[in-house]
């Protein structure tokens, strides 16, 4: 069993962020979906004096789906996207991720901030939210800040959130049209998996050209990161084979993955540059097929039968 | 703040007391009162041993704060249904003999209860996505998405016959 220690169920935010900043002196944190603290504890590898339960706090839920942005409160569960048409219009790589998020159980807990929070680089609401763009706003009792969720992790397991702060909100500008946005979990499973490669793709297309690629790349190195020079050599081109071979050889040169019980490094150097040539061929693809015209990819394919599709074919092996 | 209290935790319609410290789990408490149906597996969210239902939503006790489950409607296996009045979900488990040591069960009825609630006519898709965080060691699998299915076929059937 795990080391005691004081409990506060603040019922709203001020509550909550009051606790937080009471507690400098002593090892506070905060807990909302428990999925990894209470095992982080179990393990010993958190020993906090002070726990604040953020449950009773509601202005951490709810989310805006405005005519420019998606907003959504840091307690927005994992179960929550699943169940929103919205997300799955505005973000389809998200709600791609969260079907293949852990077991029910815990999807029905674990939290969007928690996930960002924990600053696992196989956490997989990560690369979804940076290939959207995602903005992540903290709070604490001296105020409120907005960072890119591109600049919030420091290293393996560091990031800029102080223990006084809360990621209060996770926001994301509405996809163009026409764009893909999709997510690939590579893992030894489908369910109840501890991602080994995930790849998170957006890619916006005009006039015959990428306007803009975004590439997230999880669990490939220290943090979630993006392939920037990737994402460069597909931006303001029209696609060809021989440049999506480069961009996503680049993908692989921008990851430094390690061996590990799911997987070698070899293998995920591999999977990462299939994985980016597989997506953005798929992705240009669709723009021909549509012709430039076509809706958001979100619209004319539904995530869930993106991912349905990718199943049934050999591709989750071969890779 | 004292680091231990009583509270009240409403289980399968009862209100039960019990005095906890903070840092004790909704699995570990539901054990001290006597609810010996929900099971101890892992301890880190991975097996669903321990699952029960929170206000109707399937959870990992083990991952839960006791204190937080107060004012909440808890539900476990037993509170589903008994020998004498079976749960759908339980007899169609009998039924078709989807158990092999039955060690992981009362998560898996918890979780195939909270399956067929939030999609009364499940695919396999949804019973397998579902079930993705109950582990069975004795990789007893097969049986039991054919059970779940089969639940959700009576339920079905019950609901159109009224």
């Amino acid at each position: 069993m795990y080391a005691p220690f004081e409990l506060e169920m603040p019922g709203d935010l001020a509550g909550a962020l009051d606790a937080l900043a009471a507690g400098r002196d002593s090892k506070t944190v905060p807990i909302a979906g428990g999925t990894n603290l209470i095992v982080d504890m179990r393990a010993k590898r958190e020993r906090p004096d002070r726990v604040v339960a953020l449950g009773e706090v509601g202005e951490l839920r709810g989310m805006d789906f405005g005519a420019e942005r998606i907003s959504i409160g840091g307690r927005t569960t994992v179960t929550d996207l699943l169940r929103s048409p919205e997300v799955a219009e505005a973000a389809p790589s998200l709600i791609e991720s969260a079907r293949l998020f852990a077991g029910l159980m815990v999807r029905n807990t674990a939290t969007v901030a928690g996930n960002i929070a924990c600053g696992s680089p196989a956490a997989d609401l990560v690369p979804p939210l940076l290939s959207l763009d995602a903005d992540v706003t903290l709070a604490s009792a001296a105020g409120t800040r907005t960072v890119p969720l591109d600049e919030y992790f420091l290293g393996y397991k560091r990031d800029v959130r102080r223990p006084d702060e809360l990621i209060t909100r996770i926001s994301w500008p509405r996809l163009p049209v026409p764009s893909v946005n999709t997510f690939y979990k590579l893992a030894r499973r489908k369910g109840d998996a501890i991602t080994v490669t995930g790849v998170a793709l957006t890619l916006c297309a005009a006039g015959g050209t990428c306007t803009k690629a975004r590439i997230a790349l999880g669990a490939v190195a220290p943090i979630v990161l993006r392939a920037r020079q990737a994402e460069a050599l597909l931006e303001g081109r029209a696609l060809t084979p021989a440049l999506i071979d480069r961009a996503a050889a680049a993908a692989a040169a921008a990851s430094s993955p390690i061996d590990d019980v799911r997987a070698s490094a070899g293998y995920r150097l591999h999977t990462v540059e299939v994985l980016t040539r597989r997506l953005v061929s798929r992705a240009w693809d669709r723009f021909d097929r549509q012709g430039d015209q076509g809706t958001a990819a979100s619209a004319a394919v539904p995530a869930h039968e993106v991912t349905a599709q990718r199943r049934a074919g050999s591709d989750g092996r071969s890779a | 703040m004292s680091n231990e209290r009583t509270i009240t935790l409403r289980v399968n319609g009862r209100e039960e007391r019990g005095r906890f410290p903070a840092h004790r789990t909704l699995l570990e408490a539901l054990r001290e009162i006597g609810h010996m149906e929900v099971k101890c597996g892992c301890e880190k969210g991975d097996c669903g041993a321990c699952a029960v239902l929170v206000d109707g939503m399937a959870v990992d006790s083990c991952l839960t704060l006791a204190w937080t489950a107060e004012g909440a409607e808890i539900t476990t296996v037993r509170g589903l249904g008994d020998l004498e009045s079976l749960h759908p979900v339980q007899q169609a488990f009998a039924d078709g003999g989807a158990a092999q040591c039955g060690y992981c069960i009362p998560g898996i009825v918890i979780a195939a209860k909270a399956i067929i609630d939030e999609h009364p006519e499940p695919t396999e898709d949804d019973v397998r996505l579902g079930l993705s965080g109950n582990l069975c060691r004795c990789t007893g699998y097969t049986k039991v998405f054919e059970a779940v299915s089969e639940a959700a076929a009576v339920i079905r059937a019950g609901r159109s016959g009224q």
